[in-house]
């Protein structure tokens, strides 16, 4: 049993931190919910700060170096993602690709699907995004109609998907379709890789308490190689789900919790109300306490599912507790720091007498987000109640 | 980062297991709340051949030579069949105390008659001011000769009644600081003007009003220097803390296993309630708490086994897990319904001890205030 890192790791972290801290601008404050217009400006910096990662080997840390990885331990890629979410995630939505996209390519891709998609995500050349939920699947995931029918050595998509992040930036999809109408639901299921630019796709962004994060996607008779097949036909829900599995297990918000913890604290050591410090207030100090307790229970949690993932071990309901956990926990800490800043809180970016640049509005808004993408949490009690072996109705 | 068990913990883990569920039924679980001396001597024997109390002891005094984090997976097990008696009180507050701060004599004096079972200690730290600080300590040790003269009131000691020598924290100086004057002595129970008495608990673990009326105590007696008694004082506060979370650990993960299997049996309205979404919701919730609670126990058992820093992290671990086990409990006792409010029942077992083991070694409002000071100490550096 060991709960440090190895020097190494401990002097890659410090290497990272240090970077970071001087390349990372200090406007700058995560791609999820911009203000609508801020958009260009953040997504400009993320698309060229990514390839300046990319270039030093700091994108992707743990893939094989033939698909653009540096081949390190999955300690190295569990710091990588804890300090890139402590500096708000600058390499903007190749997170997806990094986290997930990514890995489910490199276990159930054809070679030649692999180097193809590979490098281009490591070099932070292609975004990609995730066509999951349609208007009328979205907990229900498996019941989604967008059709694929086979012509040749094609498939004609034709259908729609909505609430995909940042389909309008990307330049490829994992798009999960209905290759068969007549088998069980799970069983009719095909995911696909769709070239964004592919004629017949219409993407409009949904303006939301989160900017312009989430889109609609049309699909009109759009044609995809059937090459593009990631998996087998009809096979692609166990696939999606293994997706599902990276996506939850590596959700590492609570760092980024450790950030606004870090600033709020600054922030009550140097305010003064009716001459006392904030600081010394015994209910802002508890609500501290609650705070820091918080991200260290996520934290164990989070280290905990990476650590199975380095011995391969299966991961089971893991990657469920962990999202529940971490993102139920993120609601309470954004509006615990929303409580400390009483009244400022209400305060946007660009109000005046807005404290801490208005990051801890922006932070309670997307809040709301984590219980709900990615699986809901009424879902993630579904699996962990399942792998608890409880009886079916 | 590694959570893995070595072989031998795991085979510790098991055989730990195995032994207590064989030889710590519920029956005698029960029959030791109403008995006043609270602890199975034929067990407590049994325990002692095993080796227990001396798994973080060095050989030479008699012990396994394991380490505290060996301890902690020990109790666990012991958590988790709610094993009562003073095995804490003796091993955990007193035996790693002298070996922390003891002479090599003091060493040689307890730590293998505590190894093989032969005696029993018992920690006298709080008083009616019930908190852990150093400013709640009032009561006195006052140089007279070769001896100290203690006098004052202990409150909330576990197995003192049943005790051989106890701990006693007291004052011996003052000064603007309260942590200084603080000083240790091992104190001979049957020592004349000290007397015990037990008192009714929710957990019914023979917590004791300990009254010491001139009671002396040989020079020879002190457990590390004059005045300075503090410092080990927080070690055993840390120990204490971390080995109620391990107990609570084990207990949490037992009523999760109760409750699943009861929530698959019993039926209501033609199927098992364990069907109903509601039902399953709440055992979902009640993993990340235990899960979280463990892998923070560890951790800070860990630090303390490597002598590192630990302060931050046996606050959070206690503060945490006090509340989880709580919650864990509650939601065992909502799926439970009534039956689970009977004496007959094991889950009103846990839900009670849950309470007391929050209360020991700080609750989450006194971590709270100790984790505030440490708030600039980042988990991710």
């Amino acid at each position: 049993m060991e709960f440090s890192f190895t020097p190494k790791e401990q002097a890659f972290r410090r290497e990272l931190h240090d970077y970071l801290q001087s390349e990372v601008p200090e406007w700058f404050a995560g791609i999820f919910a911009l203000p609508e217009g801020e958009h260009d400006k953040v997504w400009e910096f993320t698309t060229q700060f990514a390839r300046k990662l990319a270039k030093k080997g700091l994108l992707i840390r743990s893939w094989p170096k033939e698909y653009g990885g540096q081949e390190a331990t999955h300690m190295e890629q569990l710091i990588l993602a804890e300090e890139m979410a402590y500096f708000d995630e600058p390499r903007g939505s190749h997170y997806l690709g990094a986290n997930w996209v990514g890995p489910v390519i490199m276990a159930f891709g054809t070679e030649e699907q692999k180097r193809k998609h590979l490098p281009a995500i490591a070099n932070a050349e292609v975004l990609w995004c995730q066509g999951f939920s349609e208007p009328n699947a979205g907990s229900d995931l498996a019941s989604l109609k967008t059709q694929a029918t086979v012509d040749g050595d094609e498939y004609i998509i034709n259908g729609q998907k909505i609430w995909t992040s940042y389909a309008d930036h990307a330049g490829w999809c994992l798009i999960g379709v209905r290759t068969d109408t007549a088998a069980p639901k799970h069983k009719g299921i095909t995911y696909l890789l769709m070239d964004m630019k592919t004629p017949g796709i219409t993407v409009h962004p949904i303006r939301s308490i989160f900017g312009l994060h989430f889109c609609e996607v049309f699909l009109d008779n759009v044609r995809v190689p059937t090459q593009n097949t990631l998996g087998e036909r009809n096979r692609g829900w166990y696939v999606m789900m293994q997706s599902m599995e990276y996506e939850r297990g590596g959700y590492i918000k609570y760092a980024r919790c450790q950030r606004t913890l870090d600033e709020i604290v600054k922030y009550v050591k140097e305010t003064s109300v009716k001459g006392k410090l904030l600081i010394d207030d015994p209910l802002i100090r508890n609500k501290l306490a609650d705070m820091a307790i918080g991200i260290r229970a996520v934290r164990a949690l989070t280290h905990h599912m990476y650590w199975m993932q380095s011995q391969r071990l299966t991961a089971g309901y893991h990657p469920s507790v962990v999202k529940m956990a971490s993102s139920e926990f993120d609601q309470n800490f954004t509006n615990i720091a929303m409580q400390i800043l009483g009244l400022y809180g209400r305060l946007s970016k660009d109000s005046k007498y807005t404290r801490l640049k208005g990051r801890i509005v922006r932070e309670y808004i997307w809040s709301r987000e984590g219980t709900v993408a990615g699986g809901t949490s009424e879902i993630q009690r579904n699996v962990i109640a399942s792998g608890l072996g409880l009886p079916k109705e | 980062m590694d959570f893995a068990l070595t072989e031998g913990q795991e085979m510790l883990r098991k055989s730990a297991r195995n032994f207590l569920e064989k030889e710590c039924p519920k029956t005698l679980v029960r029959e030791m709340e109403r008995n006043d001396k609270g602890y199975s001597p034929e067990l407590w024997k049994k325990i002692a051949g095993l080796g227990w109390m001396g798994m973080a002891l060095p050989e030479k005094y008699g012990g396994m030579g394991g380490d505290f984090l060996d301890l902690v997976f020990l109790l666990e097990e012991m958590g988790r069949a709610l094993v009562p008696g003073p095995f804490i009180s003796s091993v955990v507050h007193c035996g790693l105390a002298i070996l922390e701060a003891g002479t090599e004599e003091q060493k040689l004096k307890f730590l293998p008659k505590l190894a093989n079972g032969e005696i029993i200690l018992a920690l006298a730290f709080t008083e009616p001011s019930a908190g852990y600080g150093a400013d709640d300590i009032e009561i006195t040790a006052i140089s007279d000769g070769d001896d100290y003269v203690i006098n004052g009131i202990k409150l909330f000691v576990n197995n003192a009644h049943v005790a051989d020598y106890l701990l006693c924290v007291t004052r011996t100086g003052s000064s603007a600081s309260p942590e200084d004057g603080i000083s240790l002595f091992l104190v001979d129970s049957t020592t004349a003007g000290l007397s015990t008495a037990l008192l009714e608990t929710i957990a019914e673990d023979k917590q004791c009003e300990v009254v010491f009326k001139n009671v002396r105590v040989p020079k020879e007696n002190m457990l590390g220097k004059l005045d300075e008694g503090w410092p080990l004082v927080e070690k055993i506060f840390a120990y204490g803390a971390v080995a109620e979370c391990a107990q609570m650990v084990g207990g949490a993960q037992k009523v999760l296993e109760m409750t699943i299997q009861y929530a698959s049996e019993r039926v209501q309205f033609g199927r098992p309630i364990g069907s109903f979404q509601a039902v399953q919701h709440t055992l979902a919730n009640m993993v990340p708490d235990i899960d979280s609670s463990r892998y923070m126990t560890w951790e800070a058992a860990w630090r303390i086994s490597q002598n590192l820093p630990h302060n931050m992290e046996v606050s959070v671990a206690k503060a945490w897990t006090s509340e989880a086990y709580r919650r864990v409990c509650s939601s065992g006792h909502q799926i439970h319904g009534a039956i689970g409010f009977s004496l007959d029942h094991d889950m009103q077992l846990y839900f009670r001890r849950a309470k007391e083991a929050e209360l020991a070694f700080g609750d989450a409002g006194i971590h709270k205030d100790i984790i505030t000071r440490y708030i600039d100490q980042s988990p991710l550096a």
